[in-house]
């Protein structure tokens, strides 16, 4: 299934979408959907100035990976190819990038919306805002699902 | 014959523990379970929140029952959050 060999990494730089969008170009995709996280200025905590991301790097990798594949399993798409950040971010910085390309605009948006989803909520990432006033704190998060879970059907969530 | 693992702490068990790695020797047949014990022990923000702690072992998901092996690199993991 690694015929179209995408790129998912994770990344100590800057992510620029477009190189994601051209990893994903495909004479055979008759729709791309581009997916771009940014920081936000505020949370339930409050203005946030700044962003921590932290990963366990070779195993988010391996699950990125898994993800990817889940994708190109489930739906007809031709390229996907994702990057996340580590690293700390200012607010407006991009902190995550999903691109997909499929024949069709449905299942891009299917594709594409499924994988973001998985890369919140199953890859090992975490994030700490530090506040305007200073202080930080670290974002609530949730479990990770399993590697049996993650081959699994899809599943929509909102967040 | 007692093992050696290598023991890695993310996010928020990072701060708890106040280190990024640690070594441990544990006696033959541990389990992370026995793992998680020890670094609460040393640790005791670690055991105020191991329940919510999952175990990875050699970069997969474990379940806390998993027997070690000598070099094994065990990662506790908090509750995670991409994006």
């Amino acid at each position: 299934m690694k015929k179209n060999s995408p790129r998912i990494t994770m990344t100590k730089t800057t992510i620029d979408p477009s190189s994601l969008l051209s990893e994903v170009s495909d004479p055979k995709a008759g729709g791309t959907v581009l997916f771009i996280g940014t920081v936000r200025d505020n949370s339930d905590a409050g203005d946030v100035d700044r962003i921590i991301y932290d990963a366990y790097l070779p195993m988010a990798e391996k699950r990125m990976a898994e993800i990817e594949e889940e994708v190109m399993r489930m739906w007809p798409v031709r390229k996907v190819a994702a990057q996340h950040r580590v690293g700390e971010l200012r607010v407006g910085e991009v902190s995550v990038v999903v691109a997909v390309s499929a024949p069709h605009r449905a299942e891009a948006f299917e594709a594409c919306r499924h994988a973001i989803e998985r890369i919140k909520h199953d890859v090992p990432i975490w994030k700490k805002e530090r506040l305007a006033d200073g202080q930080e704190r670290w974002v609530e998060g949730k479990a990770m699902t399993t590697a049996e879970e993650v081959t699994g059907s899809p599943r929509t969530e909102t967040g | 014959m007692p093992i050696r693992v290598k023991l890695l702490y993310f996010g928020q068990a990072r701060d708890a523990s106040g280190m990024e790695e640690e070594e441990f020797t544990l006696p033959d047949r541990s389990s992370a379970a026995v793992l998680l014990g020890e670094s609460s022990a040393a640790h005791p923000k670690i055991g105020t929140m191991k329940r919510s702690i999952q175990i990875a072992v050699n970069e997969e998901i474990a379940d806390p029952d998993r027997v070690l092996q000598e070099g094994d690199t065990v990662a506790f993991l908090p509750p995670v959050a991409g994006g």
